[in-house]
This record gives structure tokens, sequence and C-alpha cells, in this order.
């Protein structure tokens, strides 16, 4: 009896350990990269080349390289204005189409619903030409207007579903009175449903910032001047414009500046992002 | 929320346009950020706004040329006025030349007559001058001078005695203590670069241009075999495998932080390696590429950047003003002698202050003038694709997927596919 | 805006009766002119930006147009002829399915181990949940750029620990080498999305009810048991529609190639092929015919996985 107690506990001690080791090993594998980002950010010249897991001389060089040699500062604005207006507006168009979709019952909800889902499996490159000819033919081409054109191919199906899921979820007897009372639908909307959908609303303006703020081949393909670029562009075209030192310092100052933000982001939100990313996954 | 929006964008528009407004009286010029061109290009235009009164901004382009020429033909497909002045490679004159104004209005005989008159030629399409010749390239071999004197070895003449330097010197630096150490670095990624070397491999042992000047298709040739498979014997040997993913500037990193003991690559990295701050410092002589036999051609691959002016530009008379002013005597002296970036006026070969700056441009004028060129005039507008078609199977012949023979028969079946059997 | 409210009930109320023989069909044409009201700006803009931009690839990959100008001539299957023929086009076919199969087989496997490991209670799971997320949520050119610069053959810091740790001979070429640059896209992609599969898991997890596993526990059954006889059967459904996105965005794939790799043959895909083709060489009608086939391999496999998945009924 005692045996059995004491090799029990053996084997729990052991495995709490190992769960420890795993969540390090976790923690490792996701982090490493950003640290190992930082540290090379804080290097320049040769010593840029050494392996040592600290920096020796840290010096603040590149991340001052990167706003004086890059409009950086103005490309961080470009992606935070496209970002956000992308965002403004699909939710604005998303919310009457999710009502539409997820309250009222018509022939042809179900395909149409499962249509919308299809254009966010679009190939980018499948749309490029296309959206390049229009792009030119409104004379947006290097303006941050394209971008915001251009973003909502994957954001509006992706808001559309998620509101169309949550309005779906809400109880019918929230509209059955207003109906009664005679509000028109644009009413119940703007009194009922909006303060309801507020949570689901951020959450998913979040994911599509994120999501608009990543983009990168539409915003390689429809912006030409460093003005206009926007982050991810920006980071991808450093090149190595000084005379001694490889780009890799720069490049890497440029991408903690643009993650840390991102990280506080997550870390503000979290549980939004979470409960965006899985709607999908649980259903019912 | 409407009514704010709809404020918003009103507010937005007015910015827009008023932004558009201020840049009225400016141009815009789209120069490499390669090393320190970017330096060297501000100079020219803050020389030039200083002269003239106007503002110029520089727009940096991707350093890779292929990526460069694709951005480009995008803007003008787009007929786009963003950009006035381009920085042209001397292989895109057929290319973009439909798209550029006639320079000739601008420029005076005496001045193209002080060029060297095949780049002059090459910029020049359909009776066009397309672009105004800014500087000159050829491929030529960097090596560690230093190394090569502790190894008791000779600058190497062929290919062969390359290899066989490179390993000695590789093997005995790493056993000092370099474990990062190589022999051999050049430009093995797939783009235009590759293009650059591959020629100059198959030049020089006498396997011709890939295309003859006629139109002809002579890419699959023993003597152009044995080039290749030299080439790919080296990646893994004396080359980093990481080879097939370098460009220009990746190979000058390896050399520049003292782990390569050869390089190939452009003039400018001259310069750069003998900057205040660099590992070789004094340590780098520079010579014309080995050739494939005793006794056989020095080939180099012409290169060079020209300066065009867009016709949808809306200032041409301006651009052509700071096309003038930057591919002058003067400023090409400076870029000659802050950035080792060969002139294409003859007479600052012999001007002493850049012979002191640059050596090797007195003593590898023959090079220079000798350099031979890509395909491009003769191809024109597929000129894109039978790179891509070279680069593609020597990228592949230097990894080991295929073979030197089957490569070289690959870009021979898809050049003749390409070119309806040498008619371009 | 309550004065109309007050008159609409009475307009109702005599639209109801005149037509009050078939009032349901009435408010069912009323609700099909309310949901069209409320789609049509959302639909107009999708068709601007995304069926339009769509028909117009098709349409050019019949045609021969090319990017510099020019009247584009209809001649028909000629470019999917052409592409069919073309091994370039049959090696970036091959390169996205050994891509997707690879990276979501990996982010499965991984992303089932890290939520096993996060549906546990431990202090700090808030944080660890949130390191998990950051992979994610920064830009694929970021990551692109890390990766790379670790993997860098000459000055990366992966090479030097692996040779110094003695379990590599020399350093490996991994993005540039031909059989090494498939799998070093594979695993800068399987970074970066393993927190997506792994969130999507975690809350397929925490759906199923704690007594199963007390119940398994008390009849002695071992961990690996529990797993594949309660777990994974209850966390179908999450799988597949984990599995459904990531093949279908790893078939799509271009950014991480193209940043990391560039038009290197031996990695590029399926939509860096069509991008070489149109905008590199400016072909727009070859490059328009392997976007639409890229299109009609993604939209197959799409309504296979619906069909498959369930999907259809849930909606």
């Amino acid at each position: 009896m005692a045996g059995s107690v004491s090799s029990r506990a053996w084997r729990r001690r052991a495995a709490s350990a190992g769960f420890c080791l795993l969540i390090a090993a976790i923690l490792f594998y996701t982090l490493f990269p950003f640290y190992w980002a930082i540290v090379s950010s804080l290097r320049s010249g040769s010593e840029l080349f050494s392996i040592s897991l600290l920096p020796l001389h840290p010096a603040w060089g590149n991340y001052a390289a990167v706003f004086r040699d890059e409009p950086f500062a103005r490309n961080i604005a470009n992606s935070m204005l496209v970002a956000s207006l992308v965002v403004l507006i699909a939710l604005a168009l998303s919310l009457g189409a999710a009502y539409a979709l997820g309250r009222l019952r018509f022939t042809g909800r179900r395909t149409l619903l499962m249509t919308i889902l299809g254009v966010s499996m679009f190939p980018q490159i499948a749309v490029l030409s296309g959206l390049f000819a229009l792009i030119r033919t409104l004379g947006l081409y290097d303006t941050p207007w394209a971008l915001v054109l251009s973003y909502l191919i994957f954001t509006l199906p992706f808001t559309v579903w998620v509101l169309t899921a949550f309005m779906h979820d809400l109880p019918r007897e929230l509209e059955e009175a207003a109906i009664m009372d005679g509000a028109r639908p644009v009413t119940i909307i703007r009194r009922i449903f909006l303060p309801l959908l507020a949570p689901a609303m951020v959450t998913t303006g979040l994911l599509a910032f994120i999501a608009s703020w990543n983009e990168f081949l539409f915003a390689l393909t429809f912006t030409l001047t460093p003005e206009q670029r926007t982050v991810p562009v920006a980071i991808a075209l450093i090149s190595g414009a000084s005379a001694h030192e490889l780009p890799w310092g720069r490049i890497m100052a440029a991408s903690v500046i643009v993650t840390l933000p991102l990280i506080a982001l997550v870390l503000a939100f979290q549980h939004r992002i979470i409960a965006g990313l899985t709607l999908g996954a649980v259903k019912g | 929320m409407r009514h704010a929006s709809r404020i918003f964008l009103l507010c937005a528009g007015l910015l827009i346009g008023l932004g558009g407004a201020a840049r009225a009286a400016q141009i815009s010029i789209a120069c490499s950020g390669l090393g320190v061109e970017l330096a060297l290009c501000r100079h020219g235009v803050e020389g030039w706004e200083k002269r003239t009164g106007n503002t110029a901004k520089i727009v940096t382009t991707p350093n890779s040329a292929t990526a460069r020429l694709a951005l480009f033909q995008q803007l003008l497909a787009a007929h786009s006025h963003a950009i006035d002045v381009f920085q042209t490679d001397i292989i895109w004159a057929g290319t973009l030349g439909p798209d550029m104004i006639d320079l000739h209005k601008y420029v005076p005989k005496s001045v193209l007559a002080a060029d060297f008159p095949r780049i002059v030629e090459a910029d020049t399409w359909h009776g066009k001058l397309v672009a105004l010749p800014w500087f000159t390239n050829a491929g030529i071999l960097y090596y560690r001078k230093d190394l090569l004197k502790k190894y008791g070895l000779n600058p190497p003449e062929t290919w062969q005695q390359l290899s066989h330097e490179a390993a000695i010197i590789q093997k005995g630096e790493r056993a000092a203590g370099h474990s990062r150490f190589w022999g051999f670095v050049f430009q093995g990624q797939a783009y235009e670069g590759l293009t650059c070397d591959a020629l100059e491999w198959v030049a020089s042992s006498g396997g011709g241009t890939f295309v003859a000047a006629d139109g002809k298709i002579t890419a699959d040739n023993p003597k152009a075999v044995q080039a290749i498979a030299w080439a790919a014997s080296t990646v893994g040997k004396i080359a980093p495998e990481g080879v097939l993913n370098y460009e220009e500037e990746d190979a000058r990193g390896v050399f520049q932080s003292g782990n390569a003991a050869f390089m190939r690559n452009w003039p400018y990295a001259w310069a750069l390696a003998q900057s205040a701050g660099s590992p070789v410092r004094g340590k780098v002589g520079v010579e014309p590429l080995p050739s494939g036999t005793v006794g056989g051609p020095h080939v180099g691959t012409l290169g060079g950047g020209n300066l065009a002016v867009s016709r949808f530009s809306r200032h041409q008379a301006e651009a052509a003003s700071l096309v003038r002013f930057m591919t002058s005597y003067a400023e090409q002296k400076y870029r000659a002698i802050h950035g080792a970036f060969n002139p294409t006026i003859v007479a600052l070969y012999h001007d002493p202050a850049v012979l002191q700056a640059d050596p090797f441009f007195g003593t590898l004028l023959p090079t220079f003038q000798g350099a031979v060129a890509r395909p491009s005039s003769v191809t024109g507008r597929l000129y894109p694709r039978v790179s891509a078609a070279i680069f593609d199977a020597v990228h592949a012949a230097l990894g080991g997927s295929i073979t030197a023979k089957a490569a070289m028969a690959e870009i021979e079946r898809r050049l003749a596919r390409l070119s309806d059997n040498g008619r371009w | 805006m309550r004065v109309l409210e007050k008159i609409r009930p009475e307009r109702d109320d005599r639209q109801s009766s005149r037509s009050g023989a078939r009032p349901a069909a009435a408010l069912a044409r009323r609700r099909r002119v309310t949901a069209a009201a409320f789609l049509a700006p959302m639909l107009g803009v999708l068709a601007v930006v995304a069926a339009w931009p769509l028909l117009h690839t098709i349409w050019f990959g019949f045609t021969n147009a090319e990017l510099g100008g020019g009247p584009a001539q209809f001649i028909g299957l000629h470019n999917f002829a052409s592409l069919l023929a073309d091994p370039g086009w049959w090696r970036s076919v091959v390169n996205t399915l050994i891509f997707a199969a690879l990276s979501v087989a990996l982010e499965a496997a991984l992303g089932m181990v890290i939520a096993l490991a996060l549906n546990r209670r431990f202090p700090g799971r808030f944080l660890v949940r949130a390191a998990v997320i950051v992979p994610w949520a920064i830009p694929t050119v970021v990551s692109a750029k890390l990766w790379a610069w670790m993997l860098n053959d000459v000055f990366g810091i992966i090479n030097a620990v692996l040779v110094d740790l003695g379990l590599l001979g020399r350093p490996v070429a991994w993005v540039a080498a031909p059989h090494t640059a498939l799998f070093s896209v594979v695993l800068v992609d399987a970074w970066k999305t393993t927190p997506f599969v792994a969130l999507l898991l975690l809350a397929g997890l925490q759906v199923i009810p704690g007594e199963l596993y007390e119940a398994a526990e008390i009849d002695g059954a071992r961990p690996a048991q529990t797993f594949f006889s309660i777990t994974l059967p209850l966390l179908r459904p999450a799988l597949l529609v984990a599995l459904i996105f990531r093949t279908l965005d790893a078939l799509r794939v271009f950014d991480i190639i193209y940043v990391i790799a560039g038009d290197n043959p031996a990695s590029m895909s399926m939509s860096v092929f069509a991008r070489q083709q149109l905008v590199e060489f400016q072909d727009v009608g070859y490059g328009s015919a392997a976007a639409t086939l890229l299109f009609v391999v993604v939209a197959i496999v799409t309504v296979i996985y619906v069909r498959a998945g369930g999907l259809w009924q849930e909606a």
C-alpha cells in the first residue's frame, strides 16, 4: 500500500517535471526567434556575426538608421490608416448583410453565405491582374486607397461570416417585440443588435486589423514609392544602403519595432482574439 | 456615425489633393540602393537641386535587377507618372524602349561622343536614344592578396587554377580556426545575376553567348557544358551551398567580412571593401575573371546603369536636365572616386584622381572595353524569358538536380520554343 | 423619425388588409426586398473587388495578352494546353502539394501537443497562451526574415549551434540547397501558423466534458488510450475545421515562399509561378491561365471539404 502511494507520487512528480519541460520547450519554440531578433538588432558591424546569446555592446544605431534612411514612421502610419479604414468599412457593410443573412429567411440564403465564404478562398494571384486594372482605371495606383479597396476581398467575407453567426445565435424574441411596435429594420439593427454585437465586432475588427496589417502581395504590387508602402513591404525591401553593414541588423530592428505593438495588442485582447479564431471550431 | 465617416473621407480627400499639389514642382528618380549607390544618387540629386532650384525625390527600388524590371514594367503599364527618371539596366533598352522619351532631343552629339560608343549603341533602340549612359560594369574577380601571399600563390589565370587555389586557402584557413571560411563566392541565385555569371563562365571557355548576334541559339555545346560543369563542381566544395541563394550583396557580405578568398562581383564592391571599418581593407586585389583555358579570353559580362526619362513624366524637360547633370563628367568622376563606379566617359579613365582611387580602372580598361553583352538586343522583348530559361537551368545544375549537359540542353530547348527556332 | 414610426403600422395594416388573401407571400416578398436592400452594398463591393477581377483573370487566360499593351486576341485553350505541358508549372504544383501536406501535418501534430499542454491548468497559463499567439500575429514577412537570418548558411545561429553541438559536420544552406529549400519553408510556415491550429484544437478540447476523463482514469486507462479513444474522436470537428482552413491556405501560399526564397524553382509554389509569369514576364495570358488553374484546384478542394466535413448542413 505504502509502495504504490510513493510510486504514484514519484510518477506524478516526474510527470510535472516533464510538463514543465514541455512548457519551457513551447515557450522557447515560439519566443526564441524574437529574442534573437532583438539581440541582433542591438548589434552592428562585425559583431552581427557573432553567435553569443547576449549582445556585448548593445547599440541603438540600427533603430536610428531604420527611421533615418527609410520613411518608416510613414510606413507605420500607412499601415495603421489602411488597416483601420478597412476594418471600419468592412464592419459597416457587414452589419446590414449579417442581419439579412442571419435573421431573415429567404431562398438561396445558404448558397449565398457559402459563396461569400468562398470568396475568402480566392487565391490572391487570381485577382491580382484584375484588381491592378481596376486600380489603374480608378487612378488609385500608389495610394493607400488601392489597398483599402483590395483588402476588402478577404476582410468582408470574414466579417460577414462571423457577424452572421453571431446574429443567428441571438434569440428571436429580441426583434419580435420591436417588429410588433412597427420598427424599421434599420432601427432594429441600430438600437437592438448593434449594442449586443459590439463585442463580436471588436473581435472581428481585431482579427481583420491584424490580417490587413500583415498583408504583403497586394501591398507590394499596388504601391511603389517608399512613402506609400506599408510595413511588410518596407521591411522586405530594406536594402544594404550603408557601406559596411549587411542590412540584417536593420531588418531585425524594423521587425522588432513592428512586432512589439502587435504583442501588446495580443496580450491586451487575448481572450477576444482567441474567441474570434475559434468561432468556427465550436458549433452549437 | 455616417456623418463622421463622410467628413473624414472629405478631409482625407482634401489632404490627398493638397499633397498632390505640393508635389507639382518635384520630379522623382528611381535609382538603385545597392551598397553606397543611394548616397551617391543623393549627392547627384542634391547637386542638381542646388544648380537648378527644382526638387527631386529619390525612390528606392529592390536590389534584384529582375524585381526592379518587373516593378518598372508594372509602373509603365499603369501609365503612371509617379517616376520621371528611371535607372535602367543596359539590357532593358529593348524592353523599356517604347516607354522612354528620345533623349537625342536634349543631348547634343558632342556629349554622346565622349562616351564608350558600344554603350551608347546598346542604349539606342530603333534609332531612339532610350537612356544616357551613367556607369558601366563588367564582372571582375576580387581576391585576398594577403592570403595568396601567405600560401605562396599567384592570382589565377584559369578557372581550374582558381578552384585549386581556393581549395588550398580554404583548407588552410579552416585548419587555422576560421570555420566559416570559403574559397569562392559568386551570384548563384535564380535571377539575372546568375545569367551574368553563367555568361562569363561559358564565354570565357569558348562556349559562345547562349544566343549569337544573329539570333542563332548556341547554348548546347561541349565547351559551354564543361564551363557549367566546372561551376557546379565548386558548390559545396569551395563555394558554400548557400551561394545558391546569393545575390551581389550576399556574396559581398561574405567576402567583406573576411570569410572568402575569391569573389566574383561588379566593381562597386571595391570602394566598400576599401572603406574605413572594412575587415578586408587594404587586403583586396582585383583582376579580370579567369578564362577556361590557358591563354583564353578573359570575359566580364557587360552591365551598367543608364538614366532614362519616362514618356509619362509630366516634367520631361526638368527630368532630362537631371539626367544630363547626373551623367556629367563631374558627377561620374565623383562616383568613380567615392563608389568605384566605372564611368562611361572615356576621358575619365585617364584622370589621375580617378586612377588613384581605383587603380584597376587603368589596368582593367581592356576588360571594360571588351566586356561581353548579354543577348538582350537580339532577343528584344523576350529577353526576361530568355534570361529566366538560362538562370533556371544553370541554377538546377549548380544545385546538382540535373547535370550540366541536361541544363544546356534544356536551355537550348526552351529558347528554341520561345523564339520559334531562332526567329526573335 | 418617431412620427414615421407611428405612421408605419397604419400603412402595414392597410396593405395586409388589401392582400388579405396571401399575407404570407407578401411577407416573404417584403423580407426578400429588405434582405436585398441590406445585402446590396456588401455584395456590390464584393462584386467589384472579387467577382470582376476573377472573371477578368479567367477571361485573360484565354487570350495572349501582354502587360506592355497591344490588343489581346482570343486564343482558346492554348495557354492551358501549354501550362499542362510546362515542366515548370508541374514542378510548382508538386512543390505546393508537398508544402501543403507537410506543413498541415506538422501544424496538426505540433498544434495538438500545444493544445493538450494549454488545456491543463497551471500558473502562468495566461502568459504562455499569449506567447503562443505571438508568431501568428506578426507579419509573414517578419517571420520570413527572422528565420532567413537564423537559417543563414554563413552567419546563422542555427547552423552555428548545430555545428558546435556536433550534429552537423558543416553548415547547411537550408534555404538555398534544392533538397532542403522546401523543408525550410515548411518549417517557417509551421512555426508561424501552429498557433492558429493550436487555438482551434484548444477550443475543441475545452468543450469535452471533464467527467469523461475522470471515468477513464477510474477505469485505469493509460494516457495514450484516453487520448485515442476519447480525446481524438471528440476533437474531430475542430480538427477537421483546422485542417480545411490550413490546407486551403497552404495551397495558395505566396508570401513566405517569395520572401524567403524568391523565384527559386526548387521551392516555387503555384502562386509564385503565376506571379512570375504575370509580373516578371509580362505574360498576362499565360499568368492568368496559371492563376485560373490554381483557383480551380482550390475551389475543388474547398467543395470536397465542405461536403465531406458537413459544413453545408451547419450553415
